[in-house]
């Protein structure tokens, strides 16, 4: 049986008690995206100024939700700003198929080969700590909320 | 006569069962009840030595099962307090009951500018109906606003229901617990000239239900919140306002004639049941209603009165100004529904660390998303109470509470 401590690793909570990169960024010319989970009310406001090389030079977020969902987007905040959009489109694509790893790969079976090109090259660092989050399905939409709302904001950003 | 708890949980085969090792502590019965085996084995028994089609046979067994339907429909009338069992369609839950009178009454009734006034307590199913309605047909909705203790502020009551076609509101809430004075407002509707549906889908389960008493034209519930199965529940309306309504789904059942130029529409209940119905739900929800006569509504209220203030007691003794409850601060006048706010931690995490210690209680919205605003929260933790919780449960939601707290530190 997973526990409570599989979910709520000390990393987790940290950013939970002290998020991150909290604020706002006059928008325009920062981007301003939110994202929503209905089921549970998480809510993720993201503000984005990418810089004209393509550096995500600052990143600040507001809104409200669970644990999973707050201490995800301050993780998200805190791995992008100062790296490039491709960089940071590649820790989405690699964060999201952490989360869509089964639970019975994670004691070191099989990821599908979809799954490892995505992580393949990819430092997940703290981040890794919400890998337990996939032993409780119900609550992988409040990790991935802020991934998914990174996401279109870049799009938005980007022009894309 | 105070309930013998333990005899009445020896009969919910479910709550033997443990959860993470641990002894079950069901606090979720607002979301939907447990089963005692009554209903259960009228279930099986109705699978094992009746099963047919209903109404269109003419062997035993086909009569049989014909007639097991139609005393299930006849003993939930009973226990609602119905004239007649003809003024009892079943329906698949209180949502399809609400949905229903909204397509056939509603369509015959309601058009651009005609007003149905809600409460801000009412849970969606009493709400996107009328809304849907509002967007095909334009009508107007108006709300009756909550006060700060949580119960219905009418002082602006007569004028919210002048030329009103429709007052339509909840007994008990499933949020708030509040429960409404059903007569009370019915003969408000009726100076205005309003008609009145009353959402009895969570006050059916907690207190004795007597529609004849209401002055009301419809009665919505479901079956699952009373120890009854998923899949069915009632519509309760008065004979000539069932009458004069047009049908709701076409098919089987609901005629009385066909030809190829058209058909003639079934008596009632049966005018508003088409297709093959939920047969062994229908004998179980007989099952069930029998089974909750037997223990007493009466005495059910009581009991769960008593606990509820017992739970409001022990919550802020033991949490204070830790937790800010959104609902009536003592039994009066409310059912167990109680919902929360602790500390600053959201009801997911809450939820979640009470499973560890088999504690199931509800978080989130519960389908009252006008409501949440209206309280300003995105979302709240609901642990309600029912005729087999003891002492021992609600302590047991403190002690995780209390954990809770501990492990989040904030
Ligand atoms: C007050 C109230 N009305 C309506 C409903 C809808 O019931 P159902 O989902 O069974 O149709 C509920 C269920 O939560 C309720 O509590």
């Amino acid at each position: 049986m997973p526990g409570l401590e599989d979910l709520y690793r000390e990393i987790i909570l940290d950013h939970y008690r002290a998020p991150r990169n909290r604020g706002e960024l006059p928008a325009p010319p920062a981007t301003r995206v939110e994202g929503f989970n209905p089921l549970c009310g998480d809510e993720v406001v993201l503000y984005l100024e990418v810089g004209p090389d393509g550096t995500v030079t600052d990143v600040r977020t507001a809104g409200q939700g669970c644990s999973i969902s707050q201490a995800s987007t301050s993780m998200m905040s805190a791995a992008i700003k100062g790296r490039s959009v491709d960089e940071a489109r590649r820790l989405i694509r690699a964060f999201k198929a952490l989360m869509s790893i089964h639970e019975s790969k994670l004691e070191g079976g099989d990821a599908t080969a979809a799954t490892e090109e995505a992580l393949e090259g990819v430092r997940l660092g703290d981040l890794e700590a919400l890998q337990g989050v996939v032993k409780f399905p119900v609550r992988i939409k409040c990790a991935t909320l802020a991934w998914n709302t990174l996401a279109q904001g870049l799009d938005e950003a980007t022009g894309a | 006569m105070a309930l013998d708890v333990a005899a009445l949980r020896a009969q919910f085969p479910l709550l033997a069962r443990t959860v993470h090792g641990r002894r079950l502590v069901y606090l979720d019965s607002a979301a939907t009840a447990q089963k005692p085996l009554a209903v259960l084995d009228a279930m099986d028994r109705y699978y094992r030595e009746t099963n047919a089609n209903v109404h269109r046979g003419v062997y035993t067994l086909a009569e049989e099962a014909t007639a097991a339907f139609e005393a299930g429909r006849a003993r939930t009338a009973r226990f609602i307090g119905a004239a007649d069992p003809h003024e009892l369609v079943f329906t698949r839950n209180a949502t399809e009951a609400i949905n229903l009178v909204a397509r056939t009454w509603g369509a015959a009734n309601l058009g651009s500018g005609d007003v149905v006034v809600l409460t801000e307590m009412e849970h969606h199913a009493n709400i996107v109906p009328w809304q849907m309605l509002a967007a095909e047909r334009g009508i107007e909705i108006r709300w009756v606003p909550i006060d700060g203790s949580y119960r219905l502020d009418l002082t602006d009551l007569d004028t919210l229901l002048d030329g009103a076609r429709l007052f339509s509101f909840t007994a008990m809430s499933n949020v708030l617990g509040t429960t409404n004075d059903v007569p009370a407002l019915a003969a408000a509707a009726r100076r205005a000239g309003a008609a009145v549906l009353v959402d009895a889908c969570q006050s059916v389960a907690h207190e004795p239900t007597d529609v004849s008493g209401w002055d009301a034209d419809f009665v919505a519930f479901s079956g699952h919140k009373m120890v009854g199965p998923t899949g069915i529940g009632g519509l309760w309306g008065r004979r000539e306002v069932l009458e004069a309504m047009p049908p709701f789904l076409g098919g089987g059942e609901m005629i009385r004639d066909v030809r190829k130029e058209g058909f003639t529409t079934n008596d009632v209940p049966w005018k508003f049941e088409a297709g093959t119905p939920a047969i062994a739900e229908a004998v179980g929800l007989g099952a069930a209603v029998e089974w909750l006569d037997g223990v007493g509504m009466a005495e059910i209220a009581a009991h769960e009165a008593r606990l509820t203030e017992y739970a409001l007691g022990a919550l802020a003794d033991r949490f204070g100004d830790g937790i800010t409850i959104y609902g009536p601060a003592t039994a009066e006048g409310r059912g167990s529904a109680i919902s929360f706010l602790f500390r600053d931690i959201h009801a997911h995490d809450i939820s979640q660390v009470l499973d560890e210690d088999a504690v199931c209680v509800r978080a989130g919205h519960h389908c009252a998303k006008p409501l949440m605003r209206v309280l300003g929260v995105p979302a709240t933790t609901r642990a309600s109470l029912a005729m087999f919780n003891d002492t021992d449960d609600v302590d047991a939601l403190v002690a995780a509470l209390a954990k809770a707290q501990a492990f989040f530190a904030l």
